[in-house]
């Protein structure tokens, strides 16, 4: 990348991401603004554009102003007048919207020297955040549908399922089964009828990948797509999305349109007599339709349960006819495989895990957003390298991957390699890819209750260790998070488990259990402090928590008060403020607004403090900070 | 969630179904109105039950919700049980039995946002408004649901409002976007606290 000299006529581009997150922070008016202030100033060679998600959306929302790579943050309406007339006009950027490094404050101009990217290999997300995803000449810019027009020209379909097999590509969807091998499945069954079926129904809290692939580039879903179709025979697709993204919704469906006019998707692709209708169909939210065969029932127009394999997909699918289902991620993978050839990515990765997978880091950590890193890399440099550690100088207790459906992992584990066997060996697995980072405030207990109450009312209800023992294991937690657990209840917690985990028909039922067995087996004293000591050591369950005011740090000042959303404070001016114990919704605000210097508010656990039972005034011999009031 | 919709659907299916605990429309008006849009909707797309989820889709995007008379509607469009179209709205999570209020809000509570303390958001929103998640005002303003996760996970703790989704949304944001549409009510709590 090569700075462009302040006034000379290169063309350069500020690129305003509109994914999801940054749109919600106001980026298509920022667009506009950038728009109009470029024009208003008469500045020649300066094009406005924008891109789908750059995956760095703690930072939202942001702008990349190429070619020299000037990564802007937290960029509001009120900075456009200043980034047109300083750095576009001027040539000189403006360092106060430079991305600063949690770890050393410094701050970093450019996108390629920020550690977030640096440290990512991006394959699947190669270009989202690069081209404008509403536009098909960008991606065919960057190389999109070359991979299609090889497959179509030169290679049999065998070919294409003997190169995805070499390359040892494993589906991105959780259960980690060959790719090619799943082709080759469908391929092998001899049928007039077959459908492909991309599955974007990505249903895990926390999990927002495929999202981000289908909005930023939603052509090379479609090409890997297209080729799939070629590879099993098959004349029809759909895209299964969930509803609750109407932005991938959108963008899914302008591109086809784009594609069938360019002659990439439709009738005779490419001059070929291989034929591919495309459709789209939104998901109604359910989170069971992820399992292959629910999703199946779902595009049928009937409720979203799955049923009992075999018969697999591959031999009786959508509408009893052999069909292939493979995630986004999966197939975004496929058109760059097939051009840089199958030794390149087998090159990548760990021995029995090839290529990259991506994450969706949240939680407690200071970058969170979208990554994508080689397998076998180690979780700690996941968290601490990319992620930048966690905020607040708090302690890392957890790691929960692979969704509602995965285990939670402890410090110990940090330096595994992360691959679908280290994962699944832990009692964990790779899923679709959520990462949740847990600190010293989250509660194990209440988050396994968390995790488990959310597969719980996702169940489709068809089988009763799934339905019944779900539940029961649910009640269980509520009641220790209520602490009003007894000694009895880990051991059932535990029986449970296992038994519903081997009890289910589907996956679903079949990983339910995962949050609480880990947490179980990693964190078993937390559950024993709720039982026994009826304490929450993460001060996070509401039920064993109280806040006080402590009266020898109280000025009276009376913002508590006003802020408590459910009148539970009593004071005055000059008073010290005490918490009706009884009102307390345990809700926090007072602890977050009372002012730092102050720092009157305390949160505890199965402990009590003497505190005044009424108002009393601020006593004089106390430190006047300032006057408070 | 699920098992209070399974009772709800056992209860109907025993005997004759009833659809009992569905909304219909208030008056003739309403009545006329609903058939009308379903007509609308149902004219787009060919007699096969494959589009019994995206007709049902069309008409909750127009109406906001599925009245009785759409469903019965629908059923006999496609042919099949009306209880067949029930089973179906109370399977999937979107949609929706009870009349939209104008101001839609929904509280994610997507892992990274119950870590954030989406729950408390949650409580917020039910002290404001008054009702409890799943339910409208009675004046129609606003209803409240749960999101299982709308993707903005790094806003957390977020809540959709009218379909555009607010971050950092704690229990005093919430007050502040319930003032932002001139909210009365929260306002004269606040007043009264304050004068205490």
């Amino acid at each position: 990348m090569t700075a462009a000299k302040p006034g000379k006529k290169d063309r350069r581009t500020v690129f305003v991401c509109q994914g999801t997150g940054c749109v919600s922070g106001k980026s298509i008016e920022i667009t506009e603004a950038l728009a109009r202030a470029v024009k208003e100033q008469g500045l020649d060679g300066i094009d406005i554009d924008f891109t789908g998600c750059h995956g760095f959306c703690e930072q939202g929302p942001v702008a990349i102003i190429e070619p020299e790579g000037i990564f802007y943050t937290h960029v509001t309406v009120n900075d456009v007048p200043e980034i047109v007339t300083s750095h576009l006009r001027d040539g000189k950027p403006v360092e106060r919207l430079f991305y600063i490094d949690p770890v050393s404050g410094q701050a970093i101009p450019l996108y390629k020297d920020i550690k977030f990217y640096s440290m990512q290999q991006r394959i699947i997300l190669r270009n989202c955040g690069h081209i404008n995803p509403e536009r098909i000449d960008d991606y065919i810019a960057r190389g999109g549908y070359e991979a299609l027009k090889k497959v179509l020209k030169e290679m049999t379909p065998q070919q294409v399922i003997d190169t995805l097999k070499a390359s040892g590509l494993r589906g991105r969807g959780g259960a980690g089964f060959s790719t090619g091998q799943k082709w080759q499945f469908c391929y092998d069954v001899k049928a007039k009828q077959k459908y492909m079926i991309c599955n974007a129904d990505e249903g895990d809290p926390g999990a927002f990948m495929d999202r981000s692939t289908m909005e930023g580039d939603p052509h090379t879903v479609l090409e890997g797509m297209t080729i799939a179709a070629y590879a099993i025979g098959a004349s029809e697709g759909y895209i299964y999305i969930r509803a609750e993204y109407p932005l991938a919704v959108k963008r899914v469906r302008l591109a086809i349109k784009q594609a069938e006019k360019a002659g990439y998707l439709g009738k005779n692709i490419l001059g070929s007599d291989f034929s591919l209708n495309m459709h789209v169909k939104e998901g109604a939210g359910a989170f069971v339709c992820g399992e292959e065969t629910a999703l199946m029932a779902s595009i049928e127009g009937k409720r979203g349960m799955p049923r009992s394999r075999p018969p697999f997909p591959a031999t009786s699918g959508l509408w009893g006819k052999p069909t292939t289902i493979n995630n986004v991620k999966s197939l975004a993978t496929v058109p760059v495989i097939i051009a840089r050839g199958a030794d390149w990515y087998a090159g990548i990765g760990t021995e029995k895990s090839k290529g990259t997978c991506v994450f969706a880091l949240t939680g407690k950590i200071a970058n969170s957003g979208l990554i994508e890193v080689p397998m076998g890399i180690k979780l700690r440099d996941i968290i601490y390298e990319i992620g930048g550690g966690i905020p607040g100088g708090k302690k890392f207790k957890a790691v929960q991957t692979g969704g509602p459906s995965g285990g939670c992992l402890p410090e110990s584990y940090l330096d595994s390699p992360v691959n679908y066997e280290s994962l699944t060996e832990a009692g964990s697995m790779m899923g679709s890819g959520g990462m949740v980072v847990m600190d010293e405030d989250t509660c194990m207990v209440d988050i396994a209750r968390y995790f488990l109450s959310f597969t719980q009312a996702e169940s489709c209800g068809k089988c009763v260790p799934c339905r019944v023992g779900t539940k029961q294991m649910l009640d269980i937690l509520e009641r220790i998070c209520r602490g009003e657990g007894v000694k009895e209840d880990i051991a059932l917690l535990e029986k449970l488990g296992n038994d519903i985990k081997a009890g289910s028909l589907c996956a679903l039922g079949q990983t339910a259990p995962n949050p609480v067995l880990t947490t179980l087996r990693y964190f078993k004293d937390e559950y024993e402090a709720h039982i026994e000591e009826k304490r929450c050591p993460a001060l996070s369950c509401a039920s064993l928590i109280s806040f006080y005011i402590l009266p020898d740090k109280c000025q009276g000042c009376g913002i508590c008060a006003r802020e408590c959303p459910a009148d539970a404070i009593t004071g005055g001016k000059r008073l010290i403020h005490v918490i009706d114990q009884e009102k307390c919704v345990k809700c926090g605000t007072c602890l977050e607004v009372c002012p730092t210097r102050f720092g009157a508010v305390t949160k505890v656990s199965g402990e009590t403090i003497e505190v005044p039972k009424e108002p009393i005034p601020v006593t004089a011999e106390k430190p006047k900070a300032g006057t408070a009031t | 969630m699920f098992l209070d919709k399974s009772r709800q659907l056992r209860q109907n299916c025993s005997g004759q179904y009833t659809m009992s605990k569905v909304n219909s429309a208030a008056n003739e008006k309403e009545r006329k109105h609903i058939v009308k849009e379903t007509e609308t909707i149902l004219k787009r797309f060919t007699r096969k039950k494959q589009y019994l989820i995206p007709i049902l889709q069309g008409v909750q995007g127009k109406l906001g919700y599925l009245p009785r008379e759409s469903m019965l509607k629908i059923a006999d469009y496609l042919g099949i049980a009306a209880i067949d179209v029930y089973s179906v709205v109370t399977f999937y999570n979107q949609f929706r039995l009870n009349p939209p209020g104008k101001h839609s809000i929904r509280v994610c509570l997507g892992t990274a946002c119950h870590m954030k303390g989406g729950y408390i958001t949650l409580d917020a929103w039910k002290r404001r408004l008054k009702i409890d998640s799943g339910e409208t005002t009675p004046d129609r303003e606003f209803d409240l649901d749960i999101v299982a996760c709308v993707g903005c996970c790094t806003m957390a703790p977020v809540t959709v409002v009218d379909e555009k989704p607010e971050g950092q949304v704690e229990p005093t944001r919430v007050d502040g976007l319930l003032l932002g549409f001139g909210y009365e009510e929260g306002k004269k709590e606040k007043e009264k606290s304050e004068s205490k």
